[in-house]
């Protein structure tokens, strides 16, 4: 025990001794704040890429939601289905009933172009067409400016992510896609979803425009509950009439975020990697200069009877500190300049655009200043162990 | 040559400094290595595009099918020498995971477009003859490890066969390579007849078509003149030159792209400035030195090019060994799990890797070099 | 007291020339500017010192030792006067022309020795000959010589830290003359050495002088090193003041 004080108080005095020459070394410190500073900024940026564009995604759908695609279709753009089969779904078990019947929504899919805010050129937008039954399946839905379309006409309403990613797309434009003029009569808002992405129209007036028939793409159907997903898969996909496939809406979404995900996380976690070698670099060299500088303190320590535990300790925590202090500042760059930051991106997955924002979350933080210590205690350890190492006699001759 | 031992020993008077700050370069440029291979991953085919063809899709969406009819239409227009069509498959070979373009095509039509995908005659003659043969580039061959004659099953998640399977086969039948470095080999290619005649529906439809003209500076002209043959049909075009299609395409990454790219090159210029400084630091170290070389008679203009070979030394060693690793290490892949798919370190990176390094030399080099020049002898002696 | 007069038409040692001397110091004056304040350091200094002549120059700190030495050297122009060093009038040189006529004709020992501390002693002592267009066996056997001048053959492969006071400062002599230069001038070259060592500095310059007929001229505030040398001369606010012959 009395060691151990003992051992603490020669901690304490060299960090001292240390803490007193800082301003000295003001410029070497300082840089080696900014630079952690910086590696820690990057390593959040890039990773809230994607924790917005996953949060987005995750944020789609309810479980009590199950989507009907066809068989061997992995995107809602790939699938057909027929419009008896969509009746086949809305009597199936487990079901739910509202005001329009069994909440079973039949939708249709497509692309349109649609410049880009962020770069001028086109864009595919996904373009919806949807029965009311769909805003009962979907509760979070509002129309937040103008109204809803009135069936039967030629009317568009537009998410809050694509108003604000694309071109044209206010109420009261007009759009020509094909052959059809489609006005913009409303906005909406769905909780942050990919919903937002979407323009939405009514689904007789676009199977018109697009010559299908009374094909849908897929049928969205709310559930009594989540529980009763199961039987309402199993009745589907063992129905001899159908050749269908039915997911969770929670986990096509999910699924749909992972090759985003992978390529800013991949690419964030590289750059990080490689940044923080740079930054350990330049921390190594700050606290060598920050020993060389006391070399002889150090020295007249040791020939006093302190060991070499404690220097190496105190150099150490010194770098952590430093390397800590610049984690807070990347961290707080990084919070302010990107958290909420709004872009728009292919997800090439279901091949439309996905309007979302960055976001900077506390796992990413912690995440943040776990690897500024790390940095810190990379660039501490070798000039530590190199100044307890060096000789007594050698280091009181040399100054 | 006899400034060499001098240049030297001023490179291992801190042993531990010239080391670290030759692994920050080192680390600097193997960045800018993934910089270049992170941008022609975004710039999806950008480079590829030929200056004489021209990509006909449907105006309202690139989905949106046209019909095989408009190829004959096309070939009459005057200016166009050659046409082809080509129909996005989108199957999955094993698992999602594994992406690439599988493109149903009129062999021979697209072979001609495409010249610069190199196919031996006799593969060529294997494919023309099999109905349900394919080729790949050698990217793929080499991922996957496929050989000739492999059977290579896909799983559609469009295209539903007549007798109800979603599962197509194909036997590779040839392997091609790229004419130049940046020629796109990740694609497989197979007969549109194959795929037209088995599916259920959209059959005579095709996904976009591929026009060769006779005079690229005439491409905006030319391609209002096609896109007025189909105006007010029910498959109205959009034509725009091979760049430009791939451009829009890549652009759709939105700003995304733009910001991964700004943050790589922030992080390369950073490393570069904290790599630089030190270096000049280990310059203004030793003014005193470079005063008793002046007093011996070392020239202004013999100091000032012995402190930049220094610095070209530093950063000459270690830029391309940065810049040689990330090749290396490129070789093996990207690092986001399949979401580059293509993901290849370019030329051009290289070079002007190459000229970053000169350039770090100089620049990190020149300033303390002036310094050194300018340096009054007497006064860095007295303090020293 | 004229100080005109002084150091004219002086007899010195034995081997020295008579008339034209090797070194021509004409009324020269030095200025600094220290912000608004403005130092005159020499002014109007005479001296003539014959081809083979050793001259020690003293006088208190600030008397402009160092800053007349300095001209010399040609590492510094004279604010007005005329400095001439055999037929060079060097206070009429640009830079480059400077460095150039140092290379050929200065050699010079600083009180702290100044060697690179990353060169060996060999490398230290062929610097002034990296300057020349020697071939690497010339110089290497002219640094081999100039080393055993100064008594350290032995001592060619050692770093500047692996040698004593004295013997690094043999070393800087060795560099000071390998290249056979008109003029040695040294600056306080025993100002940081011990007892036993400054007089091996002393009896070797002594020897330079007398056996290599080396001219060589020497700052020093310590009379016991002034008295080696074959005249004193003092310098005092920036004027000579007197000399004597030893």
């Amino acid at each position: 025990m009395q060691r151990m004080v003992n051992w603490l108080v020669q901690v304490y005095a060299v960090g001292l001794l240390n803490l007193r020459t800082l301003p000295q070394r003001f410029g070497s410190s300082a840089a080696t704040v900014v630079g952690v500073a910086g590696v820690v900024t990057v390593f959040i940026a890039v990773l809230s890429i994607g924790e917005g564009f996953r949060a987005t995604l995750a944020q789609t759908g309810s479980p009590e939601t199950a989507l009907v695609m066809r068989t061997g279709a992995d995107t809602e753009l790939m699938s057909l289905v027929s419009q008896e089969d969509s009746r086949i779904v809305e009597d199936a078990p487990g079901i739910g009933r509202g005001s329009h019947g069994p909440q079973a929504s039949p939708e249709m899919l497509v692309l349109v172009d649609v410049p880009m805010v962020s770069t001028g050129t086109d864009a595919n937008v996904p373009l919806r067409g949807v029965t009311p039954v769909a805003f009962e399946v979907r509760r979070n839905l509002k129309i937040y400016a103008g109204r809803n379309f009135v069936p039967g006409r030629n009317e568009i309403i537009v998410g809050a992510g694509a108003v604000r990613e694309f071109v044209g797309l206010q109420v009261g434009d007009v759009k020509r896609w094909g052959k059809t003029d489609w006005t913009v009569v409303g906005l909406f808002s769905d909780g942050g979803s990919v919903a937002e992405s979407e323009i939405w129209a009514d689904l007789n007036v676009l199977q018109g425009a697009y010559n299908r028939g009374t094909i849908v793409s897929d049928v969205y159907a709310r559930l009594t509950s989540a529980d009763d997903f199961d039987k309402f898969k199993a009745a589907l996909t063992t129905d001899p009439r159908l050749s269908v496939r039915v997911v969770r809406e929670t986990e096509y979404f999910a699924e749909q975020s992972v090759f985003l995900t992978n390529l800013v996380t991949g690419l964030g976690y590289l750059i990080a990697a490689m940044m923080g070698i740079g930054a350990v670099f330049g921390a190594i060299n700050t606290m060598y200069s920050a020993v060389a500088a006391r070399t002889r303190e150090i020295a007249t320590l040791r020939a006093l009877g302190f060991g070499g535990g404690p220097v190496v300790i105190s150099v150490i925590v010194e770098s952590i500190l430093l390397a800590l202090a610049g984690g807070l500042v990347g961290g707080t760059i990084a919070y302010i300049v990107f958290n909420g930051y709004h872009a728009s991106t292919i997800n090439w997955q279901s091949f439309s655009q996905v309007a979302f924002a960055f976001r900077v979350t506390p796992l990413l933080l912690i995440q943040g200043f776990f690897y500024s210590v790390v940095i810190g205690l990379a660039g501490g350890l070798f000039p530590a162990v190199r100044a307890a190492r060096t000789s007594v006699a050698a280091a009181l001759r040399e100054l | 040559m006899k400034f060499l031992p001098l240049i030297w020993s001023n490179l291992r008077r801190k042993r531990v400094r010239t080391i670290f700050t030759l692994l920050s370069i080192l680390v600097a440029f193997l960045l800018f290595g993934y910089l270049g291979a992170v941008r022609s991953a975004f710039d999806i085919g950008v480079q590829i595009a030929g200056v004489d063809r021209l990509v006909l899709t449907h105006k309202v969406s690139i989905i949106l099918p046209l019909p095989l009819s408009y190829l004959d239409r096309i070939e009459q227009v005057p200016g166009v020498t050659d046409v082809a069509h080509a129909s996005w498959f989108g199957g999955i070979y094993q698992d999602p995971k594994n992406f690439f373009a599988q493109i149903a095509v009129d062999p021979e039509r697209y072979l001609r477009l495409y010249p610069e995908f190199l196919l031996p005659e006799e593969q060529k003659k294997a494919w023309l003859a099999d109905r349900t043969g394919a080729i790949c580039g050698k990217y793929l061959a080499d991922r996957y490890k496929w050989k000739i004659g492999d059977r290579i099953p896909l799983t559609a998640s469009v295209w539903q066969k007549k007798d109800g399977s979603n599962s197509w086969e194909f036997t590779l039948d040839g392997i091609y390579t790229g004419a130049t470095p940046s020629t796109d080999v990740t694609q497989f290619l197979f007969h549109y007849k194959y795929l037209d005649e088995a599916r259920v529906r959209r059959n005579g439809m095709v996904g976009w078509y591929i026009v060769r003209i006779a005079h690229p500076d005439q491409a905006p002209q030319m391609a209002d003149k096609i896109d007025a043959l189909f105006a007010n049909s029910d498959n109205e075009t959009k034509t725009s030159t091979e760049k430009a299609f791939m451009q829009g395409f890549a652009k759709q990454v939105g700003n995304i792209g733009a910001i991964i790219t700004s943050i790589l090159s922030v992080v390369f210029f950073v490393i570069l400035l904290v790599a630089g400084n030190t270096m000049m630091q280990s310059v203004r170290e030793r003014v005193t030195e470079l005063a008793v070389l002046k007093t011996v008679g070392f020239s202004n203009g013999l100091i000032l090019t012995l402190v930049l070979c220094e610095s070209l030394l530093i950063a000459g060693i270690g830029g391309l060994l940065g810049l040689g690793l990330a090749r290396f290490l490129i070789g093996f892949g990207d690092p986001t799990n399949g979401a580059l798919p293509i993901f290849l370190m370019p030329a051009e990176s290289v070079l002007t890797g190459a000229a970053f390094v000169v350039l770090l030399g100089l620049a990190t080099g020149m300033l303390p070099a002036l310094q050194a020049m300018r340096l009054q002898v007497v006064q860095s002696l007295r303090r020293g | 007291m004229s100080p005109a007069t002084i150091g004219q038409s002086q007899e010195s040692a034995a081997g020295a020339e008579v008339a034209g001397a090797l070194v021509r110091v004409r009324d020269v004056h030095k200025v600094y500017t220290r912000g608004s304040e403005r130092i005159d350091v020499l002014q109007g200094v005479n001296l003539e010192v014959p081809r083979g002549d050793f001259v020690a120059l003293m006088g208190p700190s600030g008397s402009g030792k160092t800053t007349l030495l300095n001209l010399l050297a040609g590492l510094d122009r004279p604010s007005g006067g005329s400095v001439q060093v055999g037929e060079d009038h060097i206070d009429k040189m640009g830079e480059g022309e400077l460095a150039r006529w140092r290379s050929h004709h200065v050699g010079f020992v600083f009180q702290l020795y100044n060697l690179l501390p990353t060169l060996t002693a060999e490398r230290n002592v062929e610097l002034p000959l990296l300057l020349t267009s020697l071939s690497a066996g010339d110089r290497k056997r002219h640094v081999a010589a100039a080393l055993a001048v100064v008594g350290l053959a032995d001592r060619g492969k050692h770093f500047p830290r692996q040698l004593s006071g004295g013997q690094e400062q043999r070393v800087a002599i060795a560099r000071a003359i390998v290249a056979d230069p008109t003029l040695l001038l040294c600056d306080e070259p025993t100002g940081d050495l011990d007892r036993k060592s400054e007089e091996e500095i002393l009896d070797l310059l002594q020897a330079l002088n007398r056996e290599h007929g080396k001219t060589i001229v020497m700052v020093t505030h310590n009379a016991h090193a002034a008295s080696r040398a074959r005249r004193i001369v003092y310098l005092n606010k920036g004027q000579l003041q007197s000399e004597a012959m030893q």
